[in-house]
């Protein structure tokens, strides 16, 4: 028994609803009590879908439970097959019924349905949401896919061709992954022969052998099918995912490869602004800003990969929930000098957080919530998602327009560098800090201070079950005097510098000893 | 419609309960009990609410709750795994387990409710053992109780009624020969129970006590000389454990629009002999401040056909306001659970010719509003935005729960929860 607030996924039924949404002519039915149901708004309310997922729930009820619950099933898949004449459909239970044990498979077996039925086991008390999602289309797949005819070799002038894996309902940021990766394999001189689950149906599927290779989109989600289809279909697959600049470029050598073309003449087509704005003199103040990163696995190590590398933060935590791809992403925080997180506990994540002090927070809707609450940057990186996770404009994580996307999400939360230098430079001006009215209200209220000046006080977290430290008045002015945005790291600083050299006052003296201690 | 005379709370009709009702047996589209918690959590400020469930009740609750509200939740789920199916751990000592980490680090909470769920019901975990074991553990320190929100039991609102009548067991008993004490029943928000405070008071009626109380430590006593007034249509399990300790119900009708509210208190008022005069004056300037309020809203709201779909149980009451204070035209009323005698006094004000429904199939329900093309249909969040897509303009009915819209001051807000998807409809040009 797990003690939870929140929880990063849902239950792997859930994952095998966002497989039956993203696609276009596949209807789940699902043997659950009546409360299940919810699930339906995370597609309709979060993600704005305009259309109910195609999902029919038994619903059935204590009632019921004496009697035949089989029965329920079995009307409920006919009579969900007469209204949408699905052409294939998936059958499960959610984590009550796979408890009453009534055998979905069986009953859909003896249904006389006329369309392939894939029966799901997915053990809801030992797996979650991206395992379902990962499972439910690897066995679609397996039963729709039709076997492959003897490949011809390609002939002069047809472009090769892939398919993309992984992007379904529900996803973060999928809709527009998939468009600029099209997009980006277009300008490479390749067609996308299917991409599934999202917007496929079940005769798309059916066709995923007639591709040369695929690319797997979300390891999460497309990593079982792809290795299927590598070992039954000769399809190689791609290792790479391509969000971030070196990620996209590694991502486009390693699809030229498998296409055989010569990327060169897209590769100078093909623009990004990220390297240009991150070495302009106004990111200078990005560098070795504190980073911490928490998501799925997939973006969290490309997070790692474009944090270090393309913006020159210094990365101080690094984790995932995704324990199926623990092992990778702890041994990129092995090369970053750190010791990765893989967790599926809220509380730890919230721990470490408060622990490491960073800047700037990448992760979840989930982080975001830590990093308000203790007052930190953030910006919103991975699945699982909030309806402002859809935005109206097209917003891609992958390809070169995904990382001028990321560029802006992840630079706007901290303070611009000019903005930052100047406040710095002028710090000690009347009407230039953060007591001061606005200038241009100035005239509309008093002149005097806006906010009462507090004496910093130490925070009660900080202090918990150690001797409050004592700030000297002496020492509270001058660290007054240090710009607010970076007051509170400089008090932190002291307090941890005092508590670890046994000091009980911080005098002016042990605040500059913990600036010298701490660097910076 | 007519709003001149309504001081007289109207007596039921005979034969009202005898309208046809539509009773389907197919997909319920409805939350579960648990999601109560979502108000509850709120309402009871040092209570902490623990599910013993699923991934799925803890996925249900953060997706329910992050769409409705941001808050540091006071609520957790304890996630049963396969090693507490299997054996391999006593689900009993991982229970207590984690509830002393969670009374280690919440020492605020007084309260803490162990939540039943669907898995918790079907294997048959004993959370009334698991509450007795725990209380005496955390005595006086913290209250342990427990009820099901489970989604095999309960739905939506239910769950208020399972946490209330709880904790009807626990309230002090009201010393015999004591005066006759007023109790209302059922969340209300702070405002609202205020303002119902004020005008009992100018009545002459006893101060009233609130079920649930803002403070767990202030539990209202009950005993015979109790008379409690539902403020909420959703609680039969809650009214039949006062029934036990000896209180008597006050038949009413519930409080939303100027009549019901009307009704409501001359219920209250009637039962302590209050004179029409005395409660004339005491409640006509309320009255009339709601009467401008729906004023407004009236042009918007009146004609329109309305459809419910099933989901908190305040269908029928919602429907009595909106077809005889707003004119509007009821196509279809459905509700989770039509209890007739709690609302007996609303069925007797609904038209003659109203198409009732307990229950769901939610298709069949969705092929009828099709065919009806109402002007408005209320709904809940999974329905919503589809129904919208295809043209028609909703109202979700979980706002209804969260927006104070009871009493007087409030007739006016309820009208308009109704009128703002009419009014942008009207004002949106793309």
């Amino acid at each position: 028994m797990q003690l939870t607030v929140w929880t990063y996924e849902g239950p792997p039924h859930v994952g095998a609803m966002r497989i039956a949404t993203a696609l276009k002519d596949v209807h789940y039915v699902l043997h659950a009590p009546q409360g299940d149901t919810y699930a339906d708004l995370l597609f309709t309310m979060i993600e704005r879908r305009d259309h109910r997922p195609p999902v029919t729930y038994t619903t059935f009820q204590a009632r019921d439970l004496g009697k035949d619950t089989a029965e329920i099933f079995r009307d409920a898949m006919l009579a969900s097959y007469e209204r949408f004449k699905p052409n294939a459909m998936l059958v499960g239970a959610s984590c009550t019924a796979e408890l009453i044990q009534d055998d979905p498979a069986g009953l859909a077996a003896a249904s006389g349905i006329p369309v392939p039925i894939v029966p799901l086991e997915l053990p809801s008390y030992q797996k979650k949401e991206n395992w379902g999602a990962a499972e439910t289309f690897y066995q679609l797949v397996r039963k729709l896919v039709r076997p492959a005819e003897e490949a011809a070799p390609r002939e002069e002038g047809v472009r090769p061709r892939c398919n993309l894996l992984g992007p379904t309902a529900l996803g973060f940021r999928h809709r527009d992954d998939v468009r600029e990766i099209t997009y980006l394999l277009d300008k490479l001189g390749i067609d996308v022969n299917v991409c599934a689950p999202l917007n496929a149906t079940a005769e798309d599927i059916a066709r995923l052998g007639e591709a040369d290779f695929n690319v797997v989109m979300y390891p999460e989600i497309a990593d079982t099918t792809a290795r299927w289809l590598e070992r039954n279909f000769k399809q190689p697959r791609t290792t790479i995912v391509p969000i971030g600049v070196g990620a996209t470029r590694d991502f486009i050598h390693e699809v030229a490869e498998l296409a055989g073309i010569d990327p060169a003449a897209a590769l100078k087509e093909l623009e990004c602004r990220l390297p240009w704005y991150s070495r302009s003199i106004d990111s200078n103040y990005l560098t070795g800003k504190r980073v911490f990163i928490f998501a799925d696995a997939t973006h969290a190590l490309a997070a790692a990969r474009i944090a270090s590398e393309e913006l020159g933060y210094e990365v101080v935590g690094l984790g995932t929930y995704s324990r199926e791809f623990a092992r990778d992403v702890r041994a990129k925080a092995k090369d970053l000098g750190i010791e990765a997180l893989i967790t599926d506990d809220y509380l730890e994540v919230e721990q470490q957080v408060q622990d490491l002090q960073p800047e700037l927070v990448l992760g979840t809707q989930m982080e975001r919530h830590i990093a308000k609450r203790l007052g930190i940057a953030c910006a919103v990186i991975s699945a699982p998602v909030h309806v402002q996770d859809y935005p109206a404009r097209t917003s891609p994580q992958m390809g070169f327009e995904g990382a001028n996307v990321i560029f802006d999400d992840w630079v706007h939360p901290l303070m611009m560098g000019l903005e930052e230098h100047l406040l710095g430079m002028f710090r000690e001006d009347f009407e230039f800090n953060d007591d001061a009215v606005p200038s241009h209200l100035a005239m509309h209220g008093e002149t005097g201070p806006r906010v009462q000046a507090q004496p910093e006080k130490p925070d009660a977290a900080a202090a918990d079950d150690k001797a409050p430290i004592i700030w000297e008045p002496d020492a509270e002015k001058e660290l007054r005097k240090i710009p607010f945005f970076v007051r509170g790291k400089a008090k932190r600083n002291a307090e941890a510098f005092a508590a670890e050299k046994g000091l009980s006052q911080i005098t002016v003296e042990t605040l500059y000893d913990a600036k010298a201690h701490f660097g910076r | 419609m007519s709003h001149a005379v309504i001081a007289d709370v109207p007596a039921p009709k005979e034969g009202c309960s005898e309208r046809p009702v539509i009773r389907e047996r197919g997909q319920r589209e409805v939350f579960c009990g648990l999601t109560g918690i979502i108000w509850l959590h709120r309402k009871i400020q040092d209570a902490f609410f623990l599910i013993v469930g699923s991934r799925t009740c803890a996925h249900l609750m953060q997706s329910a709750a992050g769409v409705m509200i941001f808050a540091e939740p006071r609520f957790a789920t304890a996630i049963i795994d396969e090693r507490d199916l299997a054996g391999m751990a006593d689900v009993n000592d991982e229970l207590d387990r984690n509830v002393a980490r969670l009374l280690e680090r919440r020492p605020d909470i007084n309260l803490l409710f162990l939540v039943g769920s669907c898995p918790s019901e079907v294997i048959k975990l004993d959370l009334s053992k698991a509450a007795e074991r725990l209380s005496k553990n955390y005595a006086p320190d913290v209250r342990i109780l427990n009820y099901s929100g489970s989604g095999i039991e309960t739905t939506f609102t239910q769950g208020e009624d399972g946490c209330l009548a709880s904790m009807v067991p626990e309230l002090p008993t009201l010393p015999e020969g004591s005066d006759q004490s007023l109790m209302i029943v059922g969340c209300l928000a702070d405002v609202v129970e205020d303002q119902f405070t004020r005008i009992f008071e100018r009545m002459g009626l006893p101060t009233p006590v609130y079920l649930p109380m803002r403070d767990s430590n202030e539990m209202p006593p009950v005993g015979p000389d109790t008379r409690y007034l539902l403020a909420q249509p959703y609680l039969m399990d809650t009214a039949r454990a006062l029934e036990d300790r000896g209180a008597k119900r006050i038949p009413a009708p519930f409080p939303l629009g100027v009549e019901g509210t009307t009704g409501w208190l001359k219920a209250a008022a009637n039962q302590w002999g209050i004179d029409q005069q005395t409660f004339d004056e005491v409640t006509a300037s309320g009255r009339a401040r709601a009467e401008r309020a729906l004023e407004c809203y009236r042009e918007q709201l009146a004609g329109k056909r309305i459809f419910f779909f099933p989901d908190s149980q305040l269908e029928v009451p919602l429907a009595r306001f909106l077809s005889r204070e707003m004119g509007m035209e009821l196509i279809e009323v459905g509700t989770p659970y039509l209890h007739q005698q709690h609302l007996a006094d609303e069925l007797s004000m609904l038209p003659e010719d109203v198409q009732l429904s307990e229950g769901q199939d939610v298709e069949k329900q969705l092929d009828r509003c099709h065919a009806a093309t109402p002007d408005l249909t209320v709904c809940g969040l999974g329905l919503a935005n589809p129904l919208e897509a295809e043209g028609l303009a909703t109202k979700w009915s979980i706002e209804l729960l969260f927006t104070p819209t009871q009493g007087f001051d409030q007739a006016g807000d309820l009208a308009e929860l109704f009128a703002r998807p009419l009014v942008r409809r009207a004002k949106l040009k793309v």
